[in-house]
Order: C-alpha cells, then structure tokens, then sequence
C-alpha cells in the first residue's frame, strides 16, 4: 500500500463546500427561532446617560430587549482575557470589565449597548432604531502612538497601559550595541487589518427548559474553549449541561477564536425568553466588531559588525490593543511576538520592550500569524537596511547570520530543534533566478518601471502551546490537543478531534494521518470536529497547530488502538503480543505469518460472541470495544522556517506597484498532504501581499471607522498577484510524532517584508505598510527621481 | 431593508404611470439594492424597468451611437456596434466593477445615479451626449449638476444615451484598489468640432476640463499637456487620495488617454 504521507489526496470536503451544501450557523434554523439585533454604539467614547427602550419595546414583533443593566443585574461576567502578562515593575497587568453589553461607557465605534429580539430580523432592525440612547460624548483616543499621553479611558488604568513587558538580557545587549561597528536604526508601522473571513460571525443560543440544556451553535475556532469560557467566567451555564457547536466555518484567521459578546447575549437570552435566539453579522458589523489584528508602533536597533555580523538587537514597541482586552490580546504581543525577533539569526544579545495600550477602537487580537508576522518584519526590514548600509549582498549577509547547529538555544527563550536555512536560501536563489534579476531590472526600465528585489527569511513559532515550555516563561496556560479514534464494529473510523477545521482540510489531512498508521481506506475515516457534545475537549485552531499538536494526538491515539490490536491479535492467533507486526492495516503473527485484519479485530472487540468458539477472542484482562483517546503536550514549540523572494515593479508616474514575481521555499518538516499546503501558502502568501499593499483599517480621529466596507477597505483580488512559485526542503521537527512544523500562517509572516524590500529596493526610500500608490509616489517625489531610478 | 411594492413595467408609460409616492426605478439594482439594504435610503414602491424592451438594444449610425439605457455593462463591453464605433466606450464599460456588477448594472442606472466616480457620465461629457428621456433630450453638458444630481426630474425615466462618434477617443481610469471606481479618470475624445475632456472621480461631479481640451485642440498629443499644472482646488481629498495626487493623476492618465488614442 503506498504511504498516504505526502500524497496529493483530494480534499474530502471539497464536495460538499463546491456544490454549496456546507451547513454554516447561519444555514441553522430552529423552531419557535427568534431574531436579535445589537443596538451598537455610534461614538467611539462615550458616557452613557440613558437607554429608553419604551418606544422600541412596543414595536410590532418585538419580544424582549434587554440592555447593560439586565446583564450587570444577573452578574453576567465579562468577556476575558487568558493571559495574564507582568509588567517589568513586577506588577499585573491591567484590564478593564468588558461587559457583553455596556452599561455606563462605550468604548469604540461598534459597542455593544442593546439587544433587540424580535420574531422577524426585520422588526429587531426596525425597533432597534426606535432604541433611544443618550451620550455625553468624549474625546476618542485612537492613535497607538499617543494613547499613552492621552486622557485615560478606563477608570485605574493611568495611561491607558495594559503592561510594559520586556524580555532579554539588557546589559548584554548595551554592551553589544557600545562594541558595534554600527547600528542600524529604524521605525515601523505594523498596520491594523480587518480578518474578513468570508463567513461573517452568527450564534444561535438554544435553550431547552425541560432538560436545562443550553446550546450555542456559533462560529467558532474552537468550541470547547468558547464553553469554558462564557461558563466560568460568563456564568452563562454550567459546563456539563452546556453544548458548543461550531459546524462548518468559513475561515477565521484568529477572529473566531474568541468567545463575543454575541455568543454570551444570544446563549443568556434564549434562557431568558426560553426561545432560541438567532443572530448573523452583517458584513459591517464584522468590519466594526470583529478583532482586528496587528496595529504596533516600533523602533528597532541593529548592532553589527564590519564583517556583518549580527550582534545585538533592541526592539521598542508600542501594541495597540484597542478598547478592550481580548481573549488572546496579551499574549500575542508578548510571548507570540517577542521571542520571534530573532528570526532565524544567531544573535548573541537581545532586548525588547513591549507597551500594550487601550484605545477607543475595535478590541485587537491574534490574526493570521498573531505577533509572528510582525516580529518578522521588524527583523527582515532592519536586516535588508543593515546589508544595503554595509553593501553587502542580500543573501550573503543572511548566510553570515543564520543559526547552522541544530538545537540551537537563541538568547532569549526558543530552543530550535531543526532546520538548514541555507538550504531553502539556495533553492530560492536558485528558482527565483536571482543571478538575473539585474537584466530584468533593466528590461523594466526600459518600460519605465523601478524593479526592486526583497528578502524575507523567517522563522516561526508554531504547534503552540507545549506547557512545558510557556510554564517556564510564565505564560499561564498550555495548549495541548486531544483525539479519539474510534473503530466501528463494521470496521470503519470515526475520529474525533480537539481541533477545528474552518478552509484547513482536516478531514482529509488527519484522514490521511489514520489511514496511514491504521492500514485503512481514507473513505471509511469520518472526521468529525467542532462539537463539544461529541468528542473530548480540546483547544481548537490557530497558531498553526492543528497537524503538529491535534494531528500528533491522532497519530498517538493510532498507536493505542495498535498496541491493543496487538494483544486481541496475538490471543487470537495463538501466539504473543510481541510476535505481532503490524503493517498495512495487518496483524502479523511473526513465526506462523497468520494474520488478522484491523477490521476484523475491530468486529471481535466489539462483538466477542460472534466468533462462535466458547473461547472469546478478548485475552483476559481486556475490555471490550476499540478506541483509544491521546491529549498530546508537546514537548517544543516547532519552528517552520523558509526564504521568499520578492520581486515588484513600481510605476514612477502613478506610484502603483505591482508584485511581479514571488518565490516561496519553506521547511514546514514533515508533509502530510502537498496539495493542501500549497493552498494554505498560497493564502498565507497573498494575505501578507495584501498587508503590504492594500489592507489598511483607518480611523479617523473622532474614532469613526472610515474603512468600514469593501468600498474602501481594500480586500486584494486575484488580479493583485502573479504566479506564486511555491517549493519545500523538509527537515521533519524532532518535537511531534509526526515531523511536522506548521504551515497555515507561513505566507502571512514572510510576505509583508519580502514585498515591503522589494518596494524600498526599487525606490531607495523608506515607505510604510500599505504601500499605496500615493504613498509610493509621494515617496519618489520627496526622494527625487532619479535616486530611485539609480 | 425596509418592505416596499415591487412592480414591474413592460412599456416606458407605463413605468412612469406606476410612478407615484416614495417610488424609484429600479434597473441593475447595484446601487439602489446596497442602498436599501443599508438603510441609507427607503422606498414605497420599486418600478422594475428591466423588461422594457425600448430600453435595450444598441444602433450605430454614422454619425451617432444610441445605446438603450437598460443596457448592461457587459452588453456594451461586447457590443460589435460598440467596439466597432467607439471602442473606448467598450473598454470603459470593460472596466467598471466587477464581474457581477457588469453582467447586471446598466448604463442608465450609472448616469442617473451620477457617482461622482463613476465612469460612464465622463464618457457621456466627452462625447457629447444626447440623454434621452420619457420627456425629452437633454445634452450631457446639461444633464450632471452635482453630487449624485442630474437634471432628472421626478418620476422621468432615460430611455437611451446617444453618444456623437468621435474621430479618436480613450479613456484612462486609476482605479480606487478597494471599490475600483475611478479614483481618476479621464476620457479624451477628438469630435468633428471640437476636443472634449472629461474628468471624473476627481472632484465633486464629473466635469470639463477647460485647460486639457484648449492645450489639444492645439496639439492633439500627450507632449502638448506636458507642462500644464492642474490645479488641486476643488479636488477631492480622501483616504484613498489627496487633491494633490489626484491633481497629479489627471496630468497622468490625460497623457496615457492621449497616448492611446
Ligand atoms: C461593487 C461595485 C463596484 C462598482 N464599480 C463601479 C465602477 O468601477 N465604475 C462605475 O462607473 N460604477 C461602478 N459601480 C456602479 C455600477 O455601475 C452600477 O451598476 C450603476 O451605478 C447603477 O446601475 P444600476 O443599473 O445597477 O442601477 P440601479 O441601482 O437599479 O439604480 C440606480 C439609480 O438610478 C435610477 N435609475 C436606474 N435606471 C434608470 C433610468 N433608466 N432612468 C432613470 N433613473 C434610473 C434608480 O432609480 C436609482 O436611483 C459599482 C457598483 C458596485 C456595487
């Protein structure tokens, strides 16, 4: 049987998501349904001074409206944030109650204040305009860089700080920075994008009042994490009677892995009024509600030598974490971000400090890459700066720096288990044909374009969260997964994971991972995910961890059922445990080379009678039935790492640049299915285009969102990019059963300072993230010409 | 979106007949629905004009083009009569949104919307236009006042645009990367008489672009504009471009529009 790792299986769900039969929360429709609308606020900050609801309560259909008062008088708790981060002054950090509704303030422009449930969508919208709220409106705080200056928004919180974090070794890095032949600086923007995943968020709350069962269908990246949390900290209901299903998602991106006030009002008022409350976003309350991502302020210092060696690194930041501090808010700017600024260099000495800070707009949290992609270009942007300033070649100065012993400890808190980075440099040189892009640089200006070329390799964190490791950094909580492979009697496999499936392919991908280990066909593998009723709690989707940690337990729990087969195997056979081989879905008695199918020992678990003979094919001492759960801790972090090369072409006219060329080779170690990682690259890698390029959300200074559609949030299209070329080197991670690294956010982290190099390449000057054609322009206007031409 | 009646109309009097209270025709529906939907705009009655069938249909003749106002997008992108008379018209409707919004906005709906950045009332400037409507014939020149304003009164219904056929034209557009209306653009048509440019996206209406039309009436080539300074006043600033850049962009695509004429 040929291995089912590495092959190019179609994707399972692709028929059902073709043919438009995914069933999204928003395809749920439940009897006796009802319709709730969010009176949300329409000032950024704001004292609220009243709620009258009495005209809106009298409006045809309308069933119940309930405010920030209900919610403050049922001590419905707030919506949290999981990690908690110390302040270098060894205080806690500080974050403000974020009711699901609020009830004296609002805090940006979308805020929840009230909800209106009606028996139509049509009469909620029309009370929840009848919904009178007065403001004493103030003054927004909206811009990351002052928000420390600026008047306080949340009562205690003196300078709108959350916490002031460091990491690193600073005396160290002084002494590096006062012994450097140079020092490079630079100061970046890391621009706040909206995740715009293509299914806008909904949640049903379902209760039953016979059972005192409460259901929330919602859409989620993780359904059991969203349970504990509107249990424990919401009080919404007690866990064991409390259900979360998330059924098919369309994408997330990180914006779904938090629990909203959404989930918490629509779950809470179906107890109330004891009918199911239905609520589906539109496309600009995603816009305005949906945590954004990105958003820091940063100054970076590069020390380095005449040789161009690397030798220290200082990093300022100030992250904007908008009103609110959302469920991963703390964490990505900190441990997600600050031990990646490394990136795949050997740097001695390091030291960074992180300000995170409240603002009055959107809450902003982990988004595809989540502190990755901005570590990343923090350290691609100042390493091309450096090697221009030296006039050093481009890779050259890369390969002087990269870390070549493998495990390598880096100065501030990763241990790198595996890679060989200048095997994916070369094969990028190599494909991208960098030996001639001087000749094309030169075709193009004969068409009055500026050609320019950018670097970008990286190094990712992924498969978080080994406890172990996050433990010993003091960072709360551990990310483990959880699976359950669950043979039928008739002999095909249900397996149930902890992770979640939103675009990734998992029901193909872990189809694969049992098909492989267990010798069974990938059609009679079900993999079923998202529901809390039905397998065992796990930790969900992001951060790249679903293979490495999810499909680790999958290959762990296969074990279990081997291990077990083994033994029913070997009674059957009349021989010993340890005389079974186990090859191809075959039990093989090693000395008779009788066997037994997988399937057949699956039908004699579970129907030990049916064998006829007095004696049962159970050997004493085991149960009955063939399954096996795993909850796999990793042991590491694993670190995915490549090179992308960038090649753009700039418009001196008109400033547009256009990506014209993109190579992308990376280590993701072991792959399961090309096909799927190739899509994941592909996204990743376009996403990043559009952070570079287009994507930009905007506020204006009275915290109005001015980019709150597509008509002016500039989404890429197809036409934005060329041919990506796409190829691996594989060195498997040591940390997971599997080999494997982690893909999903890849593109997303290299691309932005791959692009933004390339773009500074061909106009010889420094531009900010989105590099818009305006930007571009005024760019080479102020920078003259020629220089650019040069 | 707020309830409303839907009718439909088969014949132009009858369209203007159902025309009555809060009503608004309804054509491709790519503005008005959105609209609707937002809540930015409320109707009694929707008059569905689409199975009219004096409203569709494109006629060349030698001096004239007529193209029915019901017509889509894409209909006059691929129209034989079009690319064969005026190709840059063609090109224009090419490039106007999105596959979707072409195969279902009509060029009537553009006009009487008259975005300012829209592409067809720039088109209807620079080739001097004739709107034809239930009541009368109104020259372009006439028909866009301002902002969303046309000379429209209430309950009048376009029933074709007559555009003159040009000796040369082009229409060069930057588009805004989020919506892909004209962030500028410019149409530049060389008529019998005279030299006709039009500007849209740039400021608060599609208009005339007095200085551009005088330097090539001079000297039909890009060089001829090579060293006029458009002015920013009264352009348009926003996120998505300063006056001073779209000033920038006119001088631009008016060159690049000359150029591929
Ligand atoms: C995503 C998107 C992108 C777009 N991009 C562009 C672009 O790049 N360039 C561009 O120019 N446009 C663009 N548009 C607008 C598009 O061209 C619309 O189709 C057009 O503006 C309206 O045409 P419609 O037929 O859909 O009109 P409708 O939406 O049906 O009507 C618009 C208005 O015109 C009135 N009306 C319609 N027909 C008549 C008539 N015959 N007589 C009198 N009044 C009438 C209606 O009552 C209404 O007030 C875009 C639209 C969208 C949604």
């Amino acid at each position: 049987m040929a291995s089912l790792i590495g092959s190019k299986v179609e994707r399972k769900e692709d028929k059902k998501f073709l043919t438009g039969k995914g069933r999204y929360t928003a395809d749920i429709n439940l009897a006796h349904q009802t319709y709730a609308y969010f009176v949300r606020s329409t000032h950024a900050r704001a004292k609220i001074t009243n709620v009258d609801i009495s005209k809106a309560k009298k409006a045809p259909g309308v069933i119940k409206i309930f405010t920030g008062d209900d919610i403050a008088r049922e001590k419905i708790g707030g919506l949290i944030a999981g990690w908690k981060i110390v302040s270098q002054d060894g205080k806690d950090m500080k974050v403000p109650n974020h009711p699901p509704l609020a009830k004296d303030s609002v805090n940006y422009v979308g805020d929840h204040i009230a909800v209106v449930i009606a028996e139509s969508l049509e009469e909620a919208r029309n009370a929840a305009e009848l919904v009178n709220v007065s403001y004493k409106i103030l003054k927004a705080i909206v811009d990351t860089g002052n928000a420390m200056q600026s008047d306080t928004i949340h009562e205690g919180i003196d300078n709108n700080l959350c916490f002031d974090f460091i990491l690193g070794d600073k005396k160290k890095t002084e002494e590096s920075f006062s012994t450097a032949d140079k020092i490079i600086k630079l100061d970046l923007r890391n621009n706040r994008l909206i995740p715009n995943a293509m299914e806008p968020r909904a949640c049903i709350g379902d209760y039953n009042s016979s059972s005192d069962e409460l259901t929330l269908y919602t859409t989620s990246q993780n359904p059991h994490l969203s349970r504990l949390v509107l249990s424990a900290f919401g009080g919404i209901h007690p866990e064991h009677k409390f259900r979360v299903v998330a059924p098919d998602v369309g994408g997330g991106f990180g914006s779904k892995i938090y629990a909203y006030a959404e989930d918490a009002v629509t779950a809470w008022a179906s107890k109330k009024i004891e009918r199911p409350v239905k609520w589906v976003a539109e496309r600009s309350e995603s816009f305005l509600s949906d945590c954004h991502g990105r958003d820091h302020i940063t100054h970076v210092e590069l020390a380095i030598k005449n040789d161009g060696k690397i030798t220290g690194l200082k990093v300022d930041t100030i992250a904007n974490i908008g009103a609110y501090a959302s469920l991963f808010a703390t964490v990505t700017p900190t441990y997600l971000y600050a031990p990646l600024i490394l990136g795949l260099y050997d740097i001695p000495s390091a030291f960074i400090n992180v300000k995170a800070v409240f603002t009055n707009t959107a809450p902003v949290d982990a988004y595809r890459g989540a502190g990755r992609p901005e570590a990343t270009y923090l350290i691609e942007r100042i390493v091309h700066k450096a090697a221009n300033e030296i006039g050093m070649d481009q890779a050259e100065f890369r390969r002087k720096n990269f870390v070549d012993k493998f495990p390598h400890q880096q100065c501030l808190v990763h241990n790198i288990d595996s890679g060989d980075y200048k095997a994916h440099l070369d094969k990028a040189l190599e494909i991208s044909d960098y030996k001639n892009f001087k000749n094309r640089k030169s075709e193009s200006a004969k068409n009055g374009k500026l050609r320019g070329i950018g670097f970008s390799t990286y190094i990712e964190a992924c498969g978080i969260a080994p406890s172990a490791v996050v433990m010993s950094i003091g960072c709360g909580v551990g990310l483990w997964e959880s699976a359950e492979v669950r043979f039928n009697a008739t002999g095909n496999v249900s397996v149930f994971s902890g992770a979640h499936s939103h675009g990734q392919g998992h029901d193909t991908t872990f189809a694969q991972i049992v098909g492989d280990r267990l010798g069974v066909a990938i059609e009679n593998i079900e993999v079923i995910h998202g529901d809390t009723d039905k397998g065992p709690f796990g930790m969900g989707t992001y951060g790249s961890r679903s293979l490495a940690v999810g499909g680790s337990a999958i290959a762990k729990a296969c074990d279990k059922i081997i291990e077990k087969g083994k033994k029913v195997a070997a009674h059957m056979l009349e021989g010993k445990p340890e005389d079974i081989d186990f090859k191809d879905g075959d039990f093989i008695l090693r000395s008779s080379n009788k066997k037994k199918t997988i399937s057949e020992i699956a039908f004699a678990c579970y129907l030990p009678g049916q064998f006829g003979d007095a004696k049962s094919p159970l050997p004493p001492g085991v149960e009955p039935g063939l399954k096996e759960t795993s909850f796999y801790d990793p042991v590491n972090f694993s670190f995915p790492a490549g090179s992308h090369i960038c090649e753009v072409e700039v418009d001196q006219n008109t400033g547009e640049t256009k990506v014209v060329k993109y190579t992308a080779v990376d280590d993701f170690g072991t792959i399961i299915n090309p096909m799927i990682v190739e899509g994941q690259v592909h996204g990743g890698i376009v996403q990043g285009i559009g952070q570079a390029l287009y994507e930009n959300s905007h506020y204006d200074d009275s915290g109005q969102l001015t980019t709150a559609s597509y008509m002016d949030y500039t989404m890429p299209r197809a036409d934005n990019f060329p041919q990506i070329k796409i190829d691996y080197t594989t060195t498997p991670a040591t940390s997971n059963p599997l080999g494997s690294k982690g893909c999903g956010e890849a593109g997303a982290i290299a691309a932005p300072p791959a692009v933004m190099n390339a773009v500074i390449d061909a106009i010889g000057t420094d531009v900010s993230m989105p590099a818009t054609a305006e930007k571009v322009w005024s760019a080479i206007k102020k920078n003259g010409y020629k220089k650019a031409a040069a | 979106m707020k309830n409303f009646n839907f009718k439909t109309a088969t014949s132009t009097k009858e369209a203007t007949k159902l025309f009555s209270g809060r009503a608004a025709f309804l054509a491709g529906g790519m503005t008005l629905l959105p609209a609707i939907k937002l809540r930015l705009a409320a109707y009694s009655d929707l008059i569905n004009i689409k199975k009219i069938k004096t409203l569709s249909g494109i006629k060349a003749s030698s001096k004239s083009l007529k193209i029915g106002s019901a017509s889509t997008h894409v209909t006059v992108a691929s129209s034989k009569e079009v690319i064969k008379s005026i190709p840059s018209l063609s090109f224009l409707a090419d490039g106007i949104g999105d596959p979707q919004v072409r195969n279902r906005g009509t060029i009537g709906g553009s006009i009487a919307n008259n975005d300012p950045a829209a592409d067809y009332p720039s088109a209807c400037l620079a080739l001097n236009a004739i709107i034809h409507t239930s009541k009368r014939k109104i020259p372009a020149d006439k028909f866009f006042k301002g902002m969303f304003e046309t000379d429209l009164k209430k309950g009048e219904l376009i029933e074709a645009i007559e555009f003159e056929i040009p000796e040369k034209s082009s229409y060069a557009k930057f588009p805004n990367p989020a919506s892909r209306y004209a962030i500028v653009g410019v149409y530049i048509a060389k008529l019998k008489k005279e030299v006709r440019v039009a500007i849209t996206g740039a400021s608060s209406s599609v208009y005339r672009s007095k200085e551009l039309e005088a330097a090539l009436t001079n000297n039909f080539s890009a060089s001829a504009i090579n060293n006029i300074n458009i002015s920013s006043a009264d352009l348009n600033s926003d996120i998505h471009a300063s006056e001073d850049y779209r000033a920038h962009l006119i001088k631009v695509m008016a060159q690049k529009a000359v150029s591929n004429c």
